[in-house]
């Protein structure tokens, strides 16, 4: 990581330190040198930043890269071309892999596929019980010594409470942040999308928002009672939100993020686009009054982050019956868009907190490092324009998973340029 | 006779009120032909229809095959249990497979709600859903459309209770489609478990029978599933009979010329009485009658009126 960049003339915004203002950035060893106006750097690479945003590296906290075992899917290493031409300089990814990370043998080897492979920085998750089979914990202290820096058993919900409070508890000796995906598995067996008056009327099966809300419930309450940290993946439902908000208040260490999908889509669409499996994850797409709830909730500071939950699936995963399809839509090559159209451009959510729920937020929340651009901080950078008018084309994704409910959607803004330890790994 | 302006029939509720009307009209004329010495008119004839059926189904099917022979269509009639299926090929595969045997319109019947949509969007044929999951059965609803109509001259007004298991009922939702758009008064009956979410803002709802079958003109009966008498939705069939039943002291809270319907097949002693299965308002084998019909318009619409587009 030898050599130097300098990020020049661009507006530079960095929540971590509160600074919105035209500056020069300069990268050296991989590393923020110094932020300044009109910097020289005798030898240094030039990434003309005029009129354009400067901010620190964006994070997404919840990624599925499908390495080891579904490669058909996604690899590590389109996987994480897709982060960088999303925007994004680090992944963290979750464990459902096959076989499921679950030991420190295979955290080493993602990341060290990672390293002669990987397009940005990749954070393994590891799993919360072996084999996330929800009964026996994983060995936390060989995972976090590997390189894990959380535990998940991303999507098969941790049912039993006991299990969850013991994965609180131990983690804390570990410094382990426990992500859970709440979902009470007995109301949303069968389930293909949101219960409610669209699934009634496409008659599909429904799982409830309370199923996500009342394991929400559940765990700031266990948070509560071992001291652990909770953060609550892709929050949904307005009763979850509600949820957080309490425990906020009461003090309890839960943190909590939100999909681009659950921000911007209802279940309606579903009926739109007339059971287009694209439509289809889990959590599913909520009524409208959840998701405004969500937005609100995004706002207040209840949810802290937004990460993708980017799922890659092949053609033939998805391009069947809806009852059959498999969950998950692809998001870190659309996440940054739709954000910048549809949350800054109407000004809901100002630019720099936008940057700070994309990088400094997630960087906190499992004490990476990282969502800054101060001295001494990563040089990882995501580079902005905010008027630049795209379509997005998922036959032009570098991922493998084209599934998508935006296709075609036109977008005002996006990531233009993405910087990893220095080195420029993506520009459009 | 004005032209139909739809490809496929995925479902009732993409449907205008008098597209509803257009193929009820259409299939009062076409009973006529089944009353005939020789049951055969060459309307469809060199037009290929495929019968693709996922699901058993005696009269669903049956009524499609005779609507078939009996326009001259070409016909054959898959069943998976015997198909590629078994051998695990995708409904994908299976319809691009049958695609390219140039059919005119495949019917299908899928346990998957959506799975006719599924097929509209990826094949050319046109589509035809006869039973989609809990989602929609078109061709059921439009016969007891007709039914009520020979019956009771008209459909605007006329209170019509449906009462059984509407949670998971394709029959319920067209039923329920159809009749508000042609302006009846439905009254939704069923055990709370069997009530699904939002279905009160297209009608009222009550879980006592006897409220639903009172004044009614036409009682609705679906058909309570074994499987479901197991999974948690009521304690037993004992007591379903009982509490949700159509019994004759329920069916005397109705009009006097109270009609009743059944989609078969019937669980008697379950969901309904055998004495009032058998009464005298049953018009269960009038419905298989106009089964025919309907589905006879149907495909005359679909694949006659398509072609007189195209040309």
């Amino acid at each position: 990581m030898s050599g130097k960049l300098l990020i020049a003339g661009g507006r530079v915004v960095d929540p971590s330190q509160g600074i919105d203002t035209v500056a020069d950035v300069l990268i050296e060893d991989g590393h923020v040198a110094r932020l300044g106006v009109a910097l020289r750097a005798k030898g240094a690479e030039r990434l003309d930043a005029k009129g354009l945003v400067v901010c620190p590296g964006f994070i997404d906290l919840h990624a599925h890269l499908r390495e080891p075992g579904r490669e058909d899917k996604e690899t590590i290493a389109t996987g994480t071309r897709a982060a960088v031409a999303g925007g994004f300089t680090a992944v963290c990814a979750m464990p459902n892999t096959e076989p499921v990370n679950d030991s420190a043998g295979i955290t080493r080897a993602i990341l060290d596929k990672a390293a002669s492979e990987g397009a940005c920085r990749v954070y393994p998750i590891g799993a919360i019980t072996k084999g996330s089979q929800g009964e026996e914990l994983a060995e936390y202290g060989d995972l976090r010594e590997a390189g894990c820096v959380a535990v998940s058993d991303d999507g098969r919900p941790v049912a039993s409470a006991r299990v969850m409070r013991r994965a609180l508890e131990y983690a804390l000796a570990f410094d382990l942040t426990v992500i859970d995906h709440c979902e009470e598995p007995s109301l949303s067996q069968g389930a293909a999308m949101n219960e409610g008056p669209v699934a009634t009327w496409l008659g599909l099966r429904g799982a409830p928002a309370a199923g996500e809300a009342m394991v929400v419930e559940r765990d700031v309450l266990l948070a509560e009672l071992t001291g652990g940290r909770v953060h609550i993946a892709h929050l949904s439902a307005a009763a979850s939100a509600d949820a957080v908000r309490r425990g906020k208040a009461r003090g309890v260490r839960v943190t909590a993020e939100a999909t681009p999908h659950h921000l911007f889509l209802d279940d309606g669409l579903v009926r739109d686009r007339a059971y287009d499996a694209s439509t289809k994850m889990n959590p599913p797409l909520r009524g409208e009054a959840d998701r405004s709830a969500v937005v609100a909730a995004l706002r207040d500071g209840t949810i802290d982050c937004i990460a993708t939950d980017h799922a890659p699936h092949t053609v033939d995963d998805k391009k069947v019956e809806y009852d059959q399809a498999a969950f998950g839509i692809v998001g870190l090559e659309t996440a940054v868009g739709l954000c910048l159209d549809r949350l800054v451009r109407p000004g809901l959510v100002e630019l720099s907190a936008l940057v700070s729920l994309l990088s400094t937020r997630p960087a906190r929340i499992l004490d990476l490092p990282g969502g800054s651009l101060a001295p001494g901080a990563p040089g990882d950078v995501t580079v902005l324009d905010l008027e630049r008018r795209w379509v997005v084309d998922p036959e032009r994704f570098a991922s493998k998973g084209r599934n998508t409910p935006f296709d075609a959607l036109r977008l005002t803004g996006r990531a233009v340029a993405t910087v990893v330890a220095g080195r420029v790994a993506f520009r459009a | 006779m004005s032209l139909f302006p739809h490809r496929n029939l995925l479902g009732i509720e993409p449907l205008a009120p008098a597209d509803v009307e257009h193929i009820l009209d259409t299939a009062d004329s076409m009973k006529e032909i089944l009353d005939r010495p020789i049951k055969k008119v060459p309307t469809l004839r060199g037009k290929t229809v495929i019968n693709l059926f996922y699901e058993a189904s005696t009269r669903t099917r049956s009524s499609f095959e005779v609507a078939e022979r009996v326009l001259s269509a070409d016909s054959l009639s898959i069943a998976t249990a015997t198909s590629s299926v078994q051998k695990g090929e995708t409904l994908l595969d299976t319809a691009w497979n049958l695609e390219a045997m140039k059919p005119d319109m495949i019917i299908i019947r899928h346990q998957c709600s959506g799975a006719p949509h599924f097929l509209a969007r990826h094949c050319r044929p046109a589509i035809v859903n006869a039973g989609d999951g809990a989602h929609e059965h078109p061709t059921q609803a439009l016969l007891d459309a007709l039914t009520l109509r020979q019956r009771k001259g008209r459909l605007r007004g006329l209170r019509v209770a449906i009462i059984g298991d509407l949670l998971h009922s394709r029959v319920a939702r067209s039923n329920l489609w159809l009749l508000t758009k042609l302006g009846a008064d439905v009254v939704l009956c069923g055990p709370p478990t069997l009530v699904p979410p939002g279905i009160e803002a297209m009608a009222p709802v009550t879980h006592r029978i006897e409220q639903a079958c009172e004044g009614a003109d036409a009682i609705m009966m679906l058909r309570v599933q074994r499987e479901r008498m197991t999974g948690g939705y009521f304690p037993s069939a004992r007591e379903y009979f009982q509490r949700f039943g159509l019994t004759e002291p329920r069916v005397r809270r109705a009009k006097k010329d109270v009609i009743i319907l059944h989609p078969g097949p019937m669980n008697r002693g379950v969901e309904i009485a055998t004495e009032v299965a058998d009464g005298p308002y049953s018009v269960i084998l009038d419905q298989v009658t106009n089964g025919v019909a309907i589905r006879m318009a149907v495909l005359y619409l679909l694949l006659g009126g398509a072609s007189e587009v195209e040309s």
